[in-house]
Formats: C-alpha cells, sequence, structure tokens
C-alpha cells in the first residue's frame, strides 16, 4: 500500500540541507512514512517526486461528504477488510427512498417521520442520515417536492433523478447544501460530470458490472470529477457482496484508484424483514451507502444498532467515565451497586436501575472498558481495585447503610472485598435483567 | 481496461459435520443434515465452494421456559408445557429441519430431574420426532457430567450433536460422544485461542475434529454481537489459511441471547424482537455462523429465506 520510508527516501534530494527542520533527509523521510510532516516542507523536491508522493498521501479509499453542518455524512477512507485488523472508521450512510408522486401532506409526514429516527444506546447518539427523492413525474414536481423535503429537513439529500435539467433546478434551490447526485452513467456521464462540477456536489457513478463502473469513474476523474461514489447495481445479493468485497480489496491491497471511492446500494424489496436483512448484509460488508424505502422505528432502530457494533473500535471498548453515578432521587438510604467501566455493563444496569424506579448510585470501576468478567479474569476488577474506587469517590460519607452489592458473576471476591473494604457485601443477581426484583427487596440485614 | 480482480486462493477448508443419523447409517432419523465444508469466506463463491447452506434449528425445552418473553412463547400456545408436543408443533406445524432440545430442568434450580427421567424424555423424543437433534445439558457441570452420559447412551447410534464441552469439563461428554457416536459442542468464551485449545484437547482423547462444531458464545445485536462477529472472522481466516484446530463449523444461539435484549421485551412493539432475533442470525451468517439455534417461528422463517437468498441466487455457480 503506502510507501515505506525507505521508498520515499530514494525520491528526496539526499543533501541534508535541514531545510525542512530535519536534521536528514531520512529522517524527513521516516516522518513523511507516518504522515506526520507535509511534503511542502522540503523545497527542493523535483515535481516528479512530488507527484508521487501527494499520490500516495491520498488514502486509498477518499472520503466523500454529503450534506453540511452537523448533519453532514462522511464517508471512504477506509483502512482494512476486517474490523478485528484496526476499525472501520465511517459508519455507512442509512438513508430512505422518498417518491415524489405521493401527496404534499405524505411527503411531510414521512420526512417528519424520518427526522424522528433518532435513538440512544449506550451513550452514543443513533441517527439516519439521508432522504433520497426519486424522480417518477416532471422536473417541476421533482423540483417543488425537493423544495419541502429540504425545507423540512437538516439531513443530506439524495437526488434521484435521470433529467439534467430537473436536476439543475433542484441543484440551484439546494445551493450550499451539498447534495449527492444519484447517478452518472456511461450513457450519461458527460451531462453529469457537468452538473458535479459546476455545483461542486459529489456524485453516484452506476454501473451494471465492476468493470465498467472502473473505466466510468476514470472517464468522470478525466472530466475533473473526483468527489465519487461507486454503485454496481441490480444484481442478486451474493453477486453485490463480491462486487463490495471487490471494490474494497482493489482499492486497499492494489491501490486502484478507479475503484478508490465508497460504495452506494440501493434495496428495492418490498418485504421489510428482507428489506432490513440485505441492508444489515451490506452494512457489514463494505457499503458506505445503503438506501431503504421502509421508515418503521424498530427496524431502523435494529439497523443502527448493527451500524454501531460493526463500527465499534476493537481495539478500544466503548467505556464510560468510572464515576459515583447517582440515578433517580437518591438518599443515604440508597443501594449502591458497584459495575465496570464498559459501556454495554454500565448501560445496561442504568436500565434496569431506572426500569426499577428504585433511586440507587452505581460506581464504575476503571476496568479499561473490560466487561465484568474478562475484567474479573484479568485483575482489573479487584477487591483492591473496587475498594480505592468506592473511597476515592467517598461512598462512605454519601450512604449511611455500609452495603454494597456487587454483580452476581464475582460472588467469589465477596469475602476479601468485606475485609479490604469494611463494607458489608450483597452478591446481586448475574444478570442486570434480575436487578428490579432485586432492589424491590432488598434488605439490609 | 481489463480490471484484474483479485482473488484469495485458499488452502484450508472448514471440516463438515455430520448430524443425524439414517437407517443406512444405523440410527433413526428420516435424514441427516450437514454443516460447514466451506472452502471460502461466507458468501464469495467465486473463491471456493461452499457446499452446505447455514442451518436453523428449533430450539424446545424441557420444562416451560421461565425467561422467555410473551412475544416468542405465543406462537407455541401451551405446548411450552409438553416437550413432546412442542418437539411435534415445530416439526409439524412450522416446518423444523432440526431441533435443539435443552435439558434445563435437570438443572439443581429449576426442577433437578434425574438423568433417568431425562434419557426417557429423549428416547420418547427420539420417536416423536424423525429430525436430527442437537441436545443441551442443564448448564449445572456437575449435574452434567451424570445427565450427559446417560443422554448419549439413551440416543446411542443417532449422530447427535450433544454440548457443552468446555476447557474445564469436557473428558466425560467427549467421552461419551466416542462411545455412542455423537458430535460434541466445543463451548469457548469469545476467545480464539481458548477454542483452538480446546478442540486440540478434544481431538487428543479421539474424537476426529469432524465431530466437533465450535460455539464461540455469542452477543446478541447491540449486546456484544461485534465480539462474536470479530473472533469468527478470524477463526474462519485461520481454518481457510491451513489451520485444522480452528476448521470447525460454528454454532451460535442466537434465540437465547435476542430474547434477553431489553429491546425484545417491550409489548407494544412485538416486532422488535423478532427483527432483533433475524438481524443477529443475519450477521452472524455474515460471519460465517452454519448452525443457528433460534426461537420465533416467525424469526426462523425470514432467516431461512434470507440463507435461501444468499445461497441460490449466484448465477456464477453454474457457469463455474
Ligand atoms: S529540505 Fe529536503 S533536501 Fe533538505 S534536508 Fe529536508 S528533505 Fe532533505
Amino acid at each position: 500500500m503506502g510507501l515505506s520510508g525507505l521508498d520515499i527516501y530514494k525520491l528526496l534530494p539526499k543533501t541534508n540541507c535541514r531545510e525542512c527542520g530535519f536534521a536528514t533527509c531520512l529522517a524527513f523521510a521516516m516522518q513523511l512514512a507516518k504522515k506526520a510532516v507535509s511534503i511542502d516542507e522540503c523545497p527542493y523536491l523535483s515535481s516528479e517526486a512530488k507527484a508521487k508522493l501527494e499520490a500516495q498521501a491520498q488514502p486509498p479509499i477518499k472520503l466523500i461528504t454529503i450534506g453540511q453542518g452537523e448533519t453532514r455524512l462522511q464517508v471512504g477512507n477506509e483502512n482494512v477488510l476486517f474490523r478485528h485488523e484496526e476499525k472501520f472508521y465511517h459508519p455507512p450512510g442509512i438513508g430512505f427512498i422518498l417518491e415524489d408522486n405521493i401527496t404534499d401532506s405524505e411527503i411531510k409526514d414521512r420526512v417528519e417521520k424520518i427526522n424522528g429516527l433518532k435513538f440512544e444506546r449506550i451513550g452514543q447518539a443513533l441517527e439516519a442520515n439521508l432522504i433520497a427523492i426519486r424522480q417518477n413525474k416532471d422536473a417541476k414536481r421533482f423540483v417543488d417536492v425537493v423544495k419541502i423535503v429540504s425545507s423540512n429537513t437538516l439531513l443530506g439529500l439524495v437526488l434521484m433523478s435521470d433529467d439534467t435539467q430537473g436536476l439543475k433546478y433542484a441543484l440551484e434551490v439546494l445551493k450550499g447544501k451539498n447534495p449527492l447526485i444519484y447517478h452518472a452513467t456511461k450513457e450519461n456521464s458527460a451531462g453529469f460530470a457537468q452538473l458535479a462540477k459546476e455545483y461542486k456536489v459529489p456524485l453516484v457513478a452506476q454501473a451494471d458490472e465492476l468493470e465498467e463502473a472502473s473505466g466510468l469513474t476514470v472517464e468522470l476523474a478525466k472530466q475533473g470529477v473526483t468527489d465519487l461514489i461507486i454503485e454496481v447495481s441490480g444484481k442478486p445479493m451474493p453477486e453485490r457482496i463480491w462486487d463490495l468485497t471487490q471494490i474494497r480489496r482493489l482499492a486497499l491491497k492494489k491501490s486502484n484508484r478507479s475503484l478508490g471511492y465508497p460504495s452506494l446500494v440501493v434495496i428495492d424489496k418490498n418485504d421489510l424483514y428482507e428489506e432490513i436483512q440485505e441492508a444489515a448484509t451490506y452494512i457489514s460488508k463494505y457499503a458506505g451507502i445503503v438506501l431503504i424505502k421502509n421508515i418503521e422505528s424498530w427496524a431502523v432502530l435494529s439497523l443502527l444498532t448493527l451500524r454501531q457494533n460493526i463500527y465499534t473500535d476493537p481495539q478500544k471498548p466503548l467505556q464510560i467515565e468510572p464515576k459515583l453515578y447517582p440515578i433517580g432521587q437518591v438518599t443515604d438510604k440508597s443501594p449502591v451497586l458497584i459495575t465496570t467501566n464498559f459501556s454495554l455493563s454500565y448501560y445496561t444496569v442504568l436500565g434496569e436501575v431506572e426500569a426499577s424506579k428504585i433511586p440507587s448510585y452505581i460506581i464504575s470501576v476503571d476496568t479499561e472498558g473490560m466487561s465484568v468478567l474478562t475484567a474479573w479474569a484479568a485483575e482489573k476488577f479487584t477487591p483492591h481495585k473496587i475498594t480505592e474506587t468506592v473511597n476515592k469517590f467517598g461512598v462512605k460519607g454519601i450512604v449511611s447503610h455500609k452495603h454494597l452489592v456487587i454483580p452476581g458473576y464475582v460472588a467469589v471476591i465477596s469475602g476479601e472485598l468485606e475485609d479490604e473494604s469494611g463494607f458489608k457485601i450483597i452478591v446481586g443477581p448475574k444478570e442486570a435483567a434480575g436487578l428490579p426484583s432485586f432492589l424491590k427487596n432488598l434488605q439490609y440485614g | 481496461m481489463v480490471l484484474q480482480l483479485m482473488t484469495e486462493r485458499w488452502t484450508g477448508e472448514v471440516s463438515a459435520v455430520t448430524i443425524g443419523a439414517a437407517a443406512k447409517d444405523g440410527g433413526t432419523r428420516a435424514y441427516s443434515i450437514k454443516i460447514g465444508g466451506e472452502k471460502s469466506l461466507p458468501c464469495l463463491f467465486k473463491e471456493g465452494t461452499l457446499p452446505n447452506k447455514p442451518q436453523v434449528a428449533f430450539e424446545v425445552f424441557d420444562v416451560a421456559p421461565n425467561d422467555w418473553p410473551n412475544e416468542v412463547l405465543k406462537p407455541y400456545g401451551k405446548s411450552v408445557n409438553d416437550p413432546l408436543e412442542w418437539a411435534q408443533m415445530c416439526v409439524q406445524d412450522f416446518k423444523a429441519r432440526s431441533l435443539c432440545i435443552r435439558l434445563l430442568g435437570a438443572h439443581p434450580d429449576f426442577g433437578n430431574k434425574s438423568s433417568e427421567e431425562e434419557a426417557q424424555l429423549i428416547k420418547k423424543l427420539l420417536e416423536k420426532v424423525s429430525v436430527p437433534l442437537i441436545i443441551l445439558g442443564s448448564g449445572d457441570d456437575a449435574k452434567d457430567n451424570l445427565l450427559l452420559p446417560a443422554i448419549s447412551e439413551a440416543a446411542k447410534g443417532e449422530c447427535c450433536l450433544i454440548g457443552p464441552a468446555v476447557q474445564d469439563n469436557y473428558k466425560t461428554i467427549v467421552a461419551a460422544a466416542l462411545a455412542d457416536g455423537h458430535c460434541v459442542i466445543a463451548e469457548s468464551p469469545i476467545d480464539v485461542n481458548i477454542a483452538k485449545q480446546l478442540n486440540i484437547l478434544i481431538s487428543d482423547m479421539g474424537l476426529p475434529l469432524e465431530r466437533v462444531v465450535i460455539n464461540p458464545t455469542i452477543g446478541a445485536l447491540g449486546y456484544g454481537l461485534e465480539y462474536a462477529y470479530s473472533i469468527m472472522e478470524r477463526a474462519r481466516l485461520a481454518a481457510l489459511s491451513g489451520d485444522k484446530t480452528l476448521a470447525s463449523p460454528f454454532i451460535c444461539f442466537v434465540g437465547q441471547e435476542a430474547w434477553r435484549a431489553k429491546e425484545s421485551k417491550i409489548e407494544t412493539l412485538p416486532e422488535q424482537g423478532i427483527i432483533w432475533e433475524v438481524l443477529t442470525a443475519t450477521a452472524l451468517i455474515q460471519a460465517g455462523a452454519d448452525l443457528l439455534i433460534m426461537r420465533h417461528p416467525k424469526a426462523i422463517e425470514k432467516v431461512n429465506r434470507y440463507i435461501d437468498n444468499l445461497m441460490t441466487n449466484d448465477r456464477t455457480q453454474s457457469s463455474k
């Protein structure tokens, strides 16, 4: 993939003139390889060397932005084929196709529902990203609908139309909003390239085969359009997975520039489950944007949750700040529950405590984001560590009852923890789901 | 310009495991199911054959489950109180191709049924239904060391998949499976190295790896799904690269995990639990799942259709 420090060194003047701020050309080359400095620091680079270095400084999959402001979507710039190798960086955009041949009030209604597709899970906001407006009638109707949608949402827009005239009007209306144009093909590439250039917006390059797609992006790049998203359309699921895999592999492993863009998938299924399952498949397998039709909130939540899972950093589990968290109207009689600072553990406990309606304190011990059992096995959730945490947050001065509740899975540490902390230890349920009934029956003996 | 594709050439393959013995193989099952045998990553047909579809088994308990949400109990009605009736319903009404029976009632906390009683139940079950069986112990190690050998003997020659065998408790069950001709579930806690280690221990006892299925221990959608997802991808990549000790098919307890999720228990949103189970299965199939143990008939129907779409829509299969 990228050039090594030595490869770069070969391209430098090798005079060690120090103008870049480094003692030697080699030292500068090493920093360049790490992308820690800019090539502009060396004034003596040949133009040929500069071109080479600039090309390699670009990420293998271009980062493309759609929309603007806080709700903008950025996709691309991925480095790996499997999430365990590093991580997946830019979660795919999930968007909803809106036909322009329904009534204005239906459109407003749907847009409002889409705007409301916002959830929170383990401390992260989960949101849908795009609304794609598909032209079914004349240019005028299309532009009218674009107006209605854009004045009712902050989400990024996708303009699905083959009609350059209609698109031009729509782009005029959406100036500054950076919508995505869908889509350029072999047949219409000149007109679409013109539009993308004139309005400085990203463009989908669509083809029926991978090879054709690669040819099309080369052609569009020649015309000066490189903010592209690739769609290889109309195939059954396993072939689409093959295409998406090839695009990712060729861009990353063979530095194929013509496929170095994010991919888009449109799912055309009427059955809700089929649609959601297919969308989930492409979210797992390299799609940059997935467009669907259903806006059923429970179905969308499941997709957004899957996206969150797949795009979690595998090296760094989601963590929360180790702290004493008061939940509800706590008093000095409220129970004190111990858990880890692994987000999933904490939020699961939190959800059950809230459901129980019994005000409680939750202490999250710093286990470096490990779950209860893993942390216990790795000696990050020891009696000593827990005692330290309990003392640090001054639990003795906050509650009067001198009891701590620990997760059922670490019942074995109760004795030692009791000795070390001076608190009485109550063993809680193994699963957080048992907390509501546990808390209701909790008595300090 | 001709586009040069990038094709992996794998040297290894996942072992193919057969569950269930028909008359010609000395059992009484109507047919057997085959899982595993992959020579490529999920869905990538062009790099190697994927001879066997992922299979879905319905989960049945020997006692009425105490922690299933209403939505997933409803389709089975009163039959959850009678394992034989329940099993038959899965096969007749919901067209189950295989069943997974969990002997929870033998657990000291949930009825403490005797091994003899459970062995009788398995015998009756084998008479009542003719699909291949997966049989799970009670979850209590001490009890299971008595229970599983008795079960194994009761089902002798039927080539069931029994388990779980875990790192510090595998000998009894592996010995029983060896003696009675069954396959074994090797369970490891989301850890490739333990999975590998356990497979080595099991094969050292003489059970061929063609009779082992790995349970990587999954989490549901939103509850740690990604850990198992990546463990399975890593193990499968190792298997395809030639590591025989990780080249076992995966069994995933999808229903058990998905119906514990908070999202699956909301009475006003009955379909949310179903889609939770469906998407947990979908993602794991993409990570290489071979046998999915599921609970809701509608979720199972959707997942079976998805598997068909994945495995039969490929135009290139025939031209290859
Ligand atoms: S400025 Fe250029 S030529 Fe001078 S030391 Fe740095 S890299 Fe070498």
